[in-house]
Formats: structure tokens, C-alpha cells, sequence
């Protein structure tokens, strides 16, 4: 029998807020020493009570417009109660029943059709703190406590591991575009669980349900998930029935394990938060935060290849990041006023191109490069000009990212200008020539691709500097002068 | 100095004159403590050295010229107002060597109008209980009877102020905890609108129902303290922002002609009334008629089901406020323990006692699964109509006015085996509570020779009204002057 998996995703997503959710500590912990960032009320002690983080609801409105929720006039705040070491009053502020936002949706790609994925609800919450066991004993820190936490859950309209992939990928582009967290999975900026069941192909009715946690970056989302749909079939496949349960992804033995089965579920209690008035948002409020929304990463593509005649696939690789695509787009206005012109197109090469690569082999990124927008734009003019070559724009643009010194400089103090001058070209050509009589023999006798060997002695004579093209006519033409008559 | 009968008026008198200071007054009540704590035991940490520093920097500012509010004016706070390096017991052995980083508001309040503190007083276990029988390190005794209880949760509070071991002290009421002590040792006792003052830095018992209030001899004195607390704090984000009146001033102009007060006729045929508290009450009521006030006959048709709405909303959020104090960062922790949930079980085991074992696995059951719906959302909706109905009766009412508490102090040891009659003891006072209104319980009287209250309720933020109402009955009456010691000896 063929089946079909239905997934639902929660993502857990920090807010890049500069204060926790409810009080004043400062919400950037990662590098911080254990227990720094907290006070009375992120530490629960007695008697503290939280005052709401207006920006971080404001995040959560950018977000949830973002996705075309709807956005309720009523939000209201509830306690979620467990214990546990890591939540210090024991009960997790967070919002039951009346979430911050609701009902929209996200778009993405998959083989190049759109799929569209409901989001059900988002909801500001505050994060734990984390524990940690070493020599048998178990440590907790604090710093962590309080972060604000939003909890985008979807709609269970995802189909397969690769869709889920996808689907966060884009996600996690949102929400960097908004600028409302970083999406960072290593550092636990954001966390994934999946609700995942499988039905035979053209069922309308769902498989029970396991929730799936631990995945920590969205190749484990999708071998997660692979996994986990298989283990339903085979269990179904074997006349059994799947258990209602939550598992964890287990990346070192590549399976899920059983953590928690329904009977143990927690029953938490929710109520109403005391100590937090329920809020009013004003459509007013509303409309003021929808004009922060910048471009989204759809529009900002479209908007390349019809401004700028990029190809999709270029325009697709610069959005990705927002960073990126500003980056590039600061470029193009330089671009344009320099002399001679530097086409949006041919920055667009060098930086999917060239500029990729190099930043992926030395793990920099657009934000933490020294190469300026200046220097990419005047590093193409020297090309563009004809003072160096392709290649040693390479050579130039690896010098760049690893001394910060301007290509101008470089080409400069390395004496990397090209040398197009004929005469100074030719005595180099006729030096290789005369030093290789067999390969100019062998050219002449019709094998012809030697002539490309010989180009590239000249060029390394020269050291790169030499004009392709006006070696190669020197070239040809020294070489017909030996022809015999 | 005559200290029994000194109130935060005359303080400020003696001070402001130069007739006394504050290292002298502070002296005297130190004195006073040492002598009668032994008998009443309304404290559970006396910060004597604390204190006389305070004073002879009060003193300091004096000399230089300096003045403030309460400069140099020694007061008492109840053990479950944070105070910054003064353990904060909450009457709890979870709680026996915690001592706060931080001060509550109020108490920063007091602090910066030059207040200084005697000490922390006893309470039922996070102000849970009506007689302070209920604090794990032993129970207040009623200056008027020591055989009697003071009433509760503020118990050490009332018992202090009576005993003259302070002239003033701050209480908490979430049912009536700062009113029904007031009442059993007569006193003044002070509950302010749900809002007024800030409860950062107040252990909860139950948020929504938790406020701060000054325990004194006069209504003047409750009026001063109150201008003090009052008043919006950031830090709590269910503080009200209305402006704060001049609460001592508006006593000047305190008159009850032609106001109208409303009686519920329900209240005084409770059949669990004592004759005595209904003939003082009756009385008192006559007195404000002859002053020219007008009484009104009402009703309050939910305020039946005030004991159970309050018992189940009142442990819902007590199940959930304490619910941190598992051992883990702070307080009581077990040793000898298995593991994580083993650490929790026996710290929360240990360092909690019966009666708030009881809320919690109350609140524990009214929150759960399956039961939210009949029991906290029903509580939540009745709650609504309680309200409603104070509502409607201030649309032909100034105030509200009945006993505080059905019966004089009892004895120690007479409710402690029954929950449900000890909770009977606030039936008057918690529907104020779960309604949010200001509600202030002055002396009227005495029954079997112990004190009785008079409780007087006023509209949402009005605490003006209700404080004026107050003060001319006790300028009418003497029954704030009377002391326990002249009645005992």
C-alpha cells in the first residue's frame, strides 16, 4: 500500500530583542559567563512579577503580518505549569487561547511548483534556562531565562521530509528579513518539533500522531522525519497500530526513541497570567508596525530580474540573505556612476560566482568580509578597463578578503597591471618558443591545442599579467613565422 | 511620651518640634517590644540595630534641616513584604533563611519618605489563615486576651500595633487579612483598591486578589501611610496609573451629611453573627444616622458564594505562585534525596505546612484537566457578578457598611481543626476582595470585652470617600483611645 505523511511544524524562534521578555536583562546571552544576565525577575524570586517587552510583541505582529495572520484586538497572557530545574517559578508565561496572531500562511518552491503551508497560530512566550550535567552533578544557567520566544505552529499541510526542509529554510529567510531573529538552529535560536503521522494515499482521515523533538538543524528536521514516517508504515505494514507519543531524534544512531507516551503527558494547567493585564492591540499599532515590513525575499527577486535583468537563479541566490541582497544592491549604485560602467550583471556573477566561493571556503560571511561594496566595484572597473585580467581579479579579490587592502593598492604594490604592450609581449613569446622547439615542432606538424600549452608558458612568464588576447595573436603569428616554407 | 496611645501624627509632632527624636522614640518602642514580645510574639525578626542606625541618620537629616514624609518614623512590615538583606520568612520554614536581594516598592516607598523599620512581623504560612496560628514558628497572641488569637494573616501586624510595639505596620489582604486582624485587635486596617499599591516585591499568596495595607491607630495615620504606598509602579504591571489624592488633606473636609450608607440587611442576620458584633455594629450604625448620614437597605444577592468562588480562585493561583519554591535556587532543600523530582517531593514536603499543603492540592485540583471549566472558569464568571452586584449598589450607595468579622477573637486553638470554620472568620471581608473595592475596619465597640471592627467598603479608586467616612466616625467615637492594658488591668 502507498501512504502519505501529514506534518505539522512548531519552531521555537528567539527574538533579537535587546531586553528579555519581562524584564530588564539583556536578552543577548550566548557568549555571556553562567548566571550574568539575570535579576529577581528572570530568576523567579519571590515576590518579582514580569512586565510585558513592547518590542517583542511588536516582532511578533511584524511577524505574524508577515504571514498574512490575522491579528486579534484581545491578547491575553497564560500560565503553562511544570516543574522543572530550568524554569525557575515553575510555570511558563506564554499564551493559551488567544494568541498575538492567527490563521496566515507562507508560501515556498518545491521542484518548481509553489506549495502554500497554513500557519495556525504564533504566540510570545519566554524561553528557559538550560541545564547543564557534568561529574554527576547538574548546573543551571540562568541567562537564558526569560528570552522572549515566539512559537510559530503550522497547519499539518506538509507532505514530506523535503517540504519541511524547504518550508523552514524559507521561513527562517522571513525571519531574518524581518529582522526579528536570527534562525540560528546550532545556537538554539531556533527549534523545530514536528507532529508527524502517516495515512494510506488518498485517506482523508489522519494517523495517529508522534511528536517528534531534538532535531537541531533542518538536515535533522528532514532525516528526522524520514525516519519517523518509515517506523509508521512499518508498524502499520506489520498489522500494529502507531502509539500516541513523543519521540526524540536520537542524530547519533540515526532513529527516534520514545520519550514520553500520551498517559504521561503533563497536564499544565493553564490559566489566565495574573500579573499581566490582557492587551489591547489598536488597529492603529497595527498599521504602524506594517509599515516596518520590508521587502520580502519573493518581491526582492522578482524585483532584480525585472530591474536589473538578472537571471532567477542569480536574483534566487541573492535574497536568500537580506544582507546579501542590500549588499549587492549598494554595489549596483556604485556600479553605475563608475567609470566605465560596471553592469548590475556582472556583479551579480562575481558575487554568486567568485565572491560565494571564496566567503564559503573561509567561512566569512557578507556582514563579517572586509571586501567593501567600493572595492568590489573597483576592482571590476580595472577589469572592465582592461588594467588586469579575470584571473588576477581572482588572485586580487582572495587579497582583499584576507588583508582588507583596496584592489587598487594591490595590483599596484604586487605590479599586477596587464601588460598589453606588443612589443614587451613579443620578446617574452619569442623566449618560450625558443625554449621549446619540440612543442612548437609538434604544433606545427598539426597539433594545434599545443598552442594553448604555450600560452599558458607566456602567461606564467609573465606572471598572469599578460593580455590574453594579445598573446594569443603574437603567439599565432610568431608561430606561422616558423612554419617552413 | 505616652507610647500606647502614640499615633504616626504625633510622632511626626514630636519630631517635627524637636520635642523628641527619632533615636529616643525608636528606643522606646524597642523597649516596648522587648518587654511584651515574650507575651505576644508579633515578630519574627526584630531589626533593632537596623533601626537605631536609621534613627540616628534620621536625626542627622533632622539636624541639618532635612525633612520627609515619614522622616525618621519607625514602622512594622508584615513577613511577606520584601525587604534587601532582612530575611523574608512568609511564616514558612521554606522560606526560614531567605533573604530578598531587593526591597519591594512599598518598602523603597517608605524608605524614601524617611521611614525606618522595628522588624518583620508573623503571619499565617504565605498569609494563608485568619488567627496567625498558621506561621510554622508559632502563633501571635491577642494583646486584649493572650489566650485569644489576633486574627490573620496579618495577625503580627494588628497584634504589634495594638501592643504598641509599633505605631504603624503594613499588612497584606487577599480575604480580608489585613481587615479581620484589625477588627479582632481593634485597630485600623486598611484595604486599598486592587491596584493602588504595587505588589512588586510582595510574596503572593493569590495575584489577583493580593493587596498592601497600613495597619494604625487612626484613620489620619491610615490616610498618611497610604499617600505614601499609593501610586503606579512600573514594576507591577497591574498597578493602576490614576493620579494619587491627597488622601490627608481630604480628611479636613470629611463630613457624612447626607451621605448615604448601604447596609446589608443579609450580612447582620447571618445566623453565625455574634449578638455582640451586631449590637456594636447596630450601634454604629445609629451613630453615623445622628451624625446625619442616611443608611440604605441592600443587597449583595452573589455575595453568598464569595467563600467558594474565593476558595477556589485564591488556591489556583496560590497552586501556581508557589509552586517555585521546589529547592532548587532558594529555600528549603531536602537532602538525602534521589533525584530531581525526589529533591522537589521532599523540599516542597518538608517546608510547607497543612494549610498550605491543602490550598495548593486545592488550587492543584481546581486547575486541572477536566475540572477547569466547572470549577476556575465558573469561580472567574460569579466572580464577574459578585462585582456587578457592588456595582449596582453604588449606584444608591457612598459605602458599604457591616461588621468586619462575624465574631471577637477566638481562641487559640478553637478553628484549628476546622478548615471551614476558621475560613468563616473573613466571610464578610472577601467579596471585597474578589470585587477589587477599597475596604478599611475601624474599632466600634466591644463584645465579650474584646474588640469589634466595622467595615466600611467604597467604590473602585475611591479610597477618599471611604477614608472620610471612616474618620468621622472616629472623631464621633472613642474607641480607637481604648488600650488593651487599661481594659486588662
Amino acid at each position: 500500500m502507498e501512504y502519505e505523511a501529514i506534518i505539522g511544524l512548531e519552531v521555537h524562534a528567539q527574538l533579537l530583542t535587546q531586553s528579555k521578555m519581562f524584564c530588564g536583562c539583556d536578552a543577548a546571552y550566548q557568549d555571556a559567563p553562567p548566571n550574568t544576565h539575570v535579576c529577581p525577575v528572570c530568576l523567579g524570586l519571590p515576590g518579582s512579577l514580569p512586565v510585558i517587552n513592547k518590542r517583542a510583541v511588536e516582532y511578533t505582529i511584524l511577524t505574524g503580518l508577515a504571514f498574512n495572520c490575522e491579528i486579534p484586538e484581545f491578547t491575553k497572557w497564560d500560565r503553562k505549569n511544570y516543574h522543572y530545574p530550568d524554569l525557575p517559578k515553575a510555570y511558563q508565561i506564554s499564551q493559551y487561547d488567544l494568541p498575538l496572531t492567527r490563521n496566515g500562511s507562507l508560501e515556498f518552491e518545491v521542484d518548481g511548483r509553489t506549495r502554500r503551508v497554513g500557519i495556525r497560530r504564533i504566540h510570545l512566550e519566554e524561553d528557559t534556562g538550560r541545564l547543564y550535567h557534568m561529574g554527576g552533578k547538574a548546573l543551571v544557567d540562568y541567562n537564558r531565562s526569560g528570552v522572549p520566544l515566539m512559537e510559530i505552529v503550522t497547519e499539518p499541510d506538509i507532505r514530506t521530509p523535503e517540504e519541511a526542509r524547504l518550508f523552514l529554510q524559507k521561513l527562517r529567510t522571513i525571519l531574518r528579513y524581518l529582522g526579528v531573529s536570527s534562525g540560528d538552529m546550532e545556537a538554539g535560536a531556533l527549534r523545530v518539533d514536528a507532529n508527524v503521522s502517516v495515512r494510506p494515499k488518498g485517506s482523508d482521515r489522519f494517523g495517529t500522531q508522534v511528536e517528534v523533538k531534538n532535531m537541531n538543524s533542518f538536515r535533522s528536521v528532514k532525516m528526522a522525519l524520514e525516519y519517523e514516517i518509515q517506523r509508521q508504515i512499518k508498524v502499520l505494514e506489520s498489522g500494529g497500530s502507531v502509539v500516541r507519543e513523543t519521540r526524540g531524534w536520537v542524530e547519533s544512531e540515526n532513529r527516534t526513541v520514545s520519550q514520553r507516551s500520551k498517559e504521561e503527558a503533563h497536564d499544565y494547567r493553564y490559566f489566565p497570567e495574573p500579573d499581566l493585564p490582557p492587551l489591547t492591540v489598536s488597529r492603529e499599532w497595527v498599521e504602524a508596525i506594517r509599515t516596518q515590513l520590508p521587502e520580502m525575499p519573493d518581491q526582492k527577486a522578482a524585483r532584480f530580474v525585472a530591474e536589473y535583468g538578472l537571471s532567477e537563479y542569480a536574483a534566487d541566490l541573492l535574497v536568500a540573505d537580506r544582507t546579501t541582497a542590500e549588499w549587492f544592491e549598494e554595489a549596483v549604485r556604485l556600479g553605475v556612476q563608475s567609470q566605465p560602467v560596471v553592469s548590475a550583471q556582472t556583479i551579480a556573477n562575481w558575487m554568486t560566482g567568485e565572491l560565494f566561493r571564496r566567503l564559503g571556503e573561509r567561512d566569512m560571511t557578507f556582514e563579517s568580509m572586509p571586501l567593501t561594496h567600493s572595492h568590489l566595484v573597483e576592482l571590476l572597473v580595472l577589469v572592465e578597463k582592461g588594467d588586469i585580467n579575470n584571473n588576477v581579479a581572482k588572485q586580487v579579490l582572495v587579497e582583499v578578503l584576507e588583508t582588507g587592502q583596496s584592489p587598487a593598492a594591490i595590483v599596484e604594490s604586487r605590479g599586477l597591471k596587464q601588460v598589453s604592450d606588443a612589443d614587451a609581449l613579443l620578446t617574452v613569446v619569442r623566449d618560450v618558443l625558443d625554449a621549446h622547439p619540440d612543442e612548437v615542432a609538434a604544433y606545427l606538424g598539426g597539433r594545434e591545442q599545443v598552442a594553448k600549452w604555450l600560452m599558458g608558458q607566456v602567461m606564467r612568464a609573465t606572471r598572469g599579467k599578460a593580455n590574453p588576447k594579445v598573446v594569443l595573436d603574437l603567439l599565432t603569428q610568431e608561430l606561422e613565422a616558423r612554419r617552413p616554407e | 511620651m505616652d507610647i500606647e496611645r502614640l499615633t504616626l501624627v504625633d510622632i511626626k509632632r514630636l519630631l517635627d518640634t524637636g520635642e523628641s527624636s527619632a533615636q529616643e522614640i525608636t528606643e522606646a518602642y524597642l523597649a516596648r517590644i522587648e518587654a511584651v514580645e515574650p507575651h505576644i510574639h508579633a515578630f519574627l525578626t526584630v531589626t533593632a540595630d537596623e533601626a537605631r542606625e536609621q534613627a540616628r541618620q534620621a536625626d542627622e537629616r533632622r539636624a541639618k534641616g532635612e525633612n520627609a514624609p515619614l522622616l525618621g518614623v519607625p514602622l512594622a512590615l508584615k513577613d511577606v513584604i520584601s525587604t534587601a538583606g532582612v530575611r523574608t520568612t512568609c511564616g514558612s520554614r521554606m522560606l526560614e533563611t531567605y533573604v530578598p536581594p531587593f526591597d519591594a516598592t512599598v518598602v523603597q516607598r517608605l524608605r524614601e519618605a524617611g521611614a525606618l523599620f522595628l522588624g518583620k512581623t508573623n503571619t499565617d504560612e504565605f498569609a494563608m489563615g485568619s488567627s496567625t496560628e498558621n506561621s510554622a514558628f508559632g502563633a501571635t497572641r491577642n494583646p486584649w486576651d493572650t489566650t485569644r488569637v489576633p486574627g490573620g494573616s496579618s495577625g503580627g501586624s494588628a497584634a504589634a500595633v495594638a501592643a504598641a510595639e509599633a505605631p504603624a505596620a503594613l499588612g497584606t489582604d487577599t480575604g480580608g487579612s489585613v481587615r479581620q486582624p484589625a477588627a479582632l485587635c481593634g485597630v485600623v486596617g486598611l484595604k486599598p483598591t486592587y491596584g493602588r499599591v504595587s505588589r512588586y516585591g510582595l510574596i503572593a499568596y493569590a495575584s489577583s486578589l493580593d493587596q498592601i495595607g497600613p495597619l494604625t491607630r487612626t484613620v489620619a495615620d491610615a490616610a498618611l501611610l497610604l499617600s505614601v504606598i499609593a501610586g503606579h509602579d512600573p514594576l507591577d504591571s497591574t498597578s493602576g496609573q490614576r493620579p494619587v489624592p491627597d488622601y490627608v488633606a481630604a480628611l479636613a473636609q470629611a463630613d457624612v451629611k447626607g451621605k448615604r450608607l448601604g447596609v446589608v440587611r443579609d450580612w447582620l442576620d447571618t445566623p453565625g453573627l455574634h449578638p455582640g458584633v451586631r449590637e456594636a455594629v447596630q450601634t454604629a450604625l445609629a451613630t453615623y444616622e445622628s451624625l446625619g448620614a442616611t443608611l440604605v437597605d441592600i443587597t449583595l444577592p452573589h455575595s453568598e458564594y464569595g467563600l467558594p468562588v474565593y476558595y477556589l480562585i485564591a488556591p489556583a493561583e496560590a497552586s501556581s505562585n508557589l509552586a517555585r519554591y521546589d529547592g532548587v535556587l532558594y529555600g528549603h532543600r531536602a537532602s538525602q534525596t534521589s533525584d530531581i523530582w525526589d529533591l522537589f517531593a521532599k523540599s516542597r514536603g518538608e517546608g510547607f505546612g497543612p494549610e498550605v499543603k491543602r490550598r495548593i492540592m486545592l488550587g492543584t485540583y481546581a486547575l486541572s484537566a477536566g475540572y477547569y471549566d466547572q470549577y476556575y472558569k465558573k469561580a472567574q464568571k460569579v466572580r464577574t457578578l459578585i462585582r456587578r452586584d457592588f456595582e449596582q449598589a453604588f449606584e444608591q450607595v457612598d459605602v458599604v457598611v457591616g461588621p468586619t468579622s462575624p465574631v471577637p477573637a477566638f481562641e487559640l486553638g478553637e478553628r484549628t481543626d476546622d478548615p471551614i470554620q476558621m475560613y468563616l472568620a473573613d466571610i464578610f471581608t472577601l467579596t471585597v476582595n474578589l470585587a477589587g473595592l477599597p475596604g478599611i475596619s475601624i474599632p466600634c465597640g466591644f463584645a465579650d470585652g474584646l474588640p469589634v471592627g466595622l467595615q466600611l467598603i467604597g467604590r473602585a479608586w475611591d479610597e477618599t470617600t471611604l477614608l472620610q467616612i471612616a474618620h468621622v466616625y472616629e472623631q464621633a467615637t472613642d474607641w480607637h483611645t481604648r488600650t488593651p492594658s487599661e481594659t486588662n488591668a
